[in-house]
């Protein structure tokens, strides 16, 4: 199931409840208007902290358990901030038959990293995606919102190091 | 003389990229003093050949590729803005077979034009079937769709005309046109493709549906994973409305029709239509019983066309050159084109438009020219994540709804993909019950529970334990999932798992591996 859940002791310090409040008001007239606000935060503050989950339940007057129910059904509704950079690599069929689980695999073993996982100066966050569309020209990855094709090992140590040496 | 050079902006070849080739072109046409036009069209759809330049020439547009930054200057040393040759060069891109052999409708100008020029969308046939449209009576539009024959190429291949009938006659104060462009499964790329290369025809097609319904009110629900495609679609809805297409009034005199693009959140379930209804809606992305069809009792609860892009992107042409053009194509009860997406372990993958009916060897080998890796071809998967597994020697197959049900698998939203004989069946099968697993809504048991229990069943076998009970038991699980679960997610699931037992047996019967898998 998707969704990542926050433990209470782990809620970080960079939630602003105005901005907050004001994301939330310029967008809370549209038609089914949680999902746009829930990627506009997310944009904002690069997670969806918990703590708007009353301030939502209140705009839209739904209750605090739909809010909570719909932020922990997405897979993209981060509760907790991820590394500065983002990598997306695909593991569905068509990069499986051109061999994803290698470099998974050499991910682990070179890198230390496993999908799920950010590296601990928060440099880099590396995510399991199904499908970016890019199936001809396979294994695929996506960077910071940028595809990538015929994704190597080369190209991975690249992006591992260029991510994790760009930490300021 | 200013020379035309197109250079995609579609995401697969910026995956290669497409963008430094484009600066690399253009700085270097600067300091030659060239005076050259770079266009950011569409892909062609020939994705081993991205980045694909095209130069315009007096005999046509001619093609390189694939070209890398570092191939720029030796490409203009070869003349390539007259046509030069060049180890690159494929000679005129009409004339290259892959796309020569293709019958290109919903796809025409996909890769021809710039897809956010409103000026060549005209030039190439845009709006005529919109034109046409405004002309006829809401009856008449569905009559057409209907007559057309065309089923949702989404996967379920229902009859499109049926779903516009019903909305149509539904009564209500607001009805809503819904594009599905969740487009989750693995080996397709047509619906990202023709966002990025032509949206002005999704936009026109979600009209044509507008005008037929009564429906003023539409959303494009695109998958998170495809922020190229959001880009495209909104520019051209922006480009749509300030023309006057879309918005208050349909092509300034009709009805009123507003469009919006929304972001779906990484959830393949929401390609299911009822939950992308759902999740439209603001909600989690769960799967409703239906009835109430959506036709009847959609999105808030209103009448709701829901069809997939390339459903939407066919109904232009099927306007502007009618019903019974576009029912010639095909064969049997799968008539018109369907943009076929070869994928995975291929040589040339790419999209392939054609009428129902050409064979799976046809596709795969002649046109595809086998596997990437040059080891013999084991299996094909079509139709997606809950599409069937094909062995070799079914690759006789003609690609028809009919023909590919015939041997207990489907069609889907046209992708195949190719694996090589290095694949393991048994894992396939497992990742098959465990995608289900991760990707359920969790609404009914069959699918929420079942998918689980079907990958610890699997492991249990891949593992040595019990392997005749443990069949029998992964058989029993795959007929209660099949038959007791909502929607296509639980009920498709055992198709990869069924026929990955069925044609490939010898895997799930290989020395003990550990428990501990992957």
């Amino acid at each position: 199931m998707a969704g990542a859940h926050t433990k209470a002791s782990e809620v970080p310090a960079e939630f602003d409840e105005t901005r907050a409040r004001m994301v939330i008001a310029r967008l809370a007239h549209l038609e089914g208007a949680l999902l746009p606000i829930l990627h506009e935060l997310s944009h904002e503050f690069g997670y969806v902290d918990i703590r708007n989950v009353p301030l939502l339940a209140e705009a839209l007057n739904i209750s605090r358990a739909d809010v909570h129910g719909t932020i922990s059904f997405y897979h993209d509704f981060k509760t907790a901030p991820q590394g500065r950079h983002v990598l997306k690599l695909c593991r569905a069929e068509a990069c499986q038959s051109m061999g994803c689980e290698s470099l998974v695999a050499h991910l682990a073993a070179t890198h230390h990293l496993a999908p799920g996982e950010t590296t601990p100066d928060r440099a880099l966050s590396v995510e399991t995606v199904y499908c970016l569309g890019n199936c001809a020209l396979s294994p695929a990855a996506m960077l910071d919102g940028e595809l990538i094709g015929r994704l190597d090992h080369d190209q991975l140590d690249q992006i591992v190091l260029d991510a994790t040496g760009m930490r300021s | 003389m200013t020379t035309k050079i197109f250079v995609p902006r579609d995401a697969a070849a910026l995956s290669m990229g497409a963008d430094k080739v484009a600066e690399a072109l253009a700085t270097q046409a600067r300091q030659r003093g060239l005076d050259v036009r770079i266009i950011r069209n569409g892909s062609r759809g020939m994705l081993w050949l991205e980045p694909l330049v095209e130069v315009e020439t007096t005999q046509g547009r001619v093609a390189y590729g694939p070209v890398r930054a570092s191939d720029v200057a030796s490409l203009f040393e070869a003349g390539f803005l007259s046509g030069g040759d060049h180890r690159l060069g494929h000679g005129l891109t009409e004339k290259i077979p892959f796309l020569a052999r293709q019958q290109r409708l919903t796809f025409a100008r996909c890769g021809v034009t710039d897809p956010l020029s409103l000026d060549d969308y005209k030039a190439h046939g845009g709006f005529e079937g919109l034109a046409k449209a405004m002309a006829l009576t809401p009856a008449a539009i569905v009559e057409a769709v209907t007559q057309s024959g065309l089923r949702g190429r989404g996967g379920a291949a229902f009859p499109t005309g049926i779903k516009w009938r019903t909305a149509m006659n539904a009564v209500a104060d607001q009805k809503y046109i819904v594009c599905n462009a969740d487009e989750g499964d693995s080996g397709t790329y047509a619906d990202r493709m023709i966002m990025e290369g032509d949206p002005f025809s999704l936009i026109e097609g979600m009209a044509i549906a507008g005008l037929a319904t009564g429906a003023t009110r539409g959303y494009i629900y695109i998958r998170s994973e495809y922020p190229h495609a959001f880009g495209v679609i909104n520019e051209a809805i922006r480009s749509a409305e300030s023309a006057g297409i879309i918005g208050k009034a349909i092509m300034g005199k009709g009805p009123a029709f507003h469009l919006e693009a929304r972001l779906g959140a990484g959830a393949y379930i929401c390609g299911e239509e009822t939950s992308l209804l759902d999740s439209l809606e603001g909600k989690r992305g769960q799967v409703r019983a239906k009835p109430p069809l959506p036709a009847i009792s959609g999105l808030f609860g209103k009448p709701t066309v829901i069809n997939n892009v390339i459903s939407f992107t066919s109904v232009p042409w099927i306007m502007a050159h009618g019903a019974s053009a576009y029912a010639d194509y095909g064969m049997g009860r799968s008539r018109g084109t369907l943009p076929v997406q070869l994928a995975g372990n291929i040589k040339f993958g790419g999209l392939f438009e054609t009428a129902f009916g050409i064979s799976l060897r046809t596709l795969v080998e002649e046109l595809g020219g086998g596997t990437h890796s040059g080891r013999p071809l084991r299996a094909v998967q079509i139709g997606g994540p809950l599409g069937a597994y094909h062995p070799a020697h079914q690759l006789d197959t003609i690609l028809d709804y009919e023909a590919l049900a015939a041997i207990k698998g489907m069609v889907g939203h046209g992708g195949i993909v190719v694996f090589d004989d290095s694949v393991d069946m048994a894992r396939q099968a497992r990742f098959a019950m465990e995608f289900c697993a991760v990707e359920s809504c969790g609404k009914c048991t069959p699918c929420r529970i079942g998918a689980r229990r079907g990958v610890e069943v699997i492991d249990k076998m891949i593992a040595g334990d019990h392997r005749a009970e443990n069949r029998a038991l992964l058989e029993d699980l795959c007929t209660l999932m099949t038959d007791g679960s909502l929607c296509a997610m639980g009920g498709l699931t055992p198709l990869p798992v069924m026929s990955a037992l069925t044609h490939f047996p010898e895997d799930f019967d290989k020395p003990a591996m550990p428990l501990a898998a992957e």
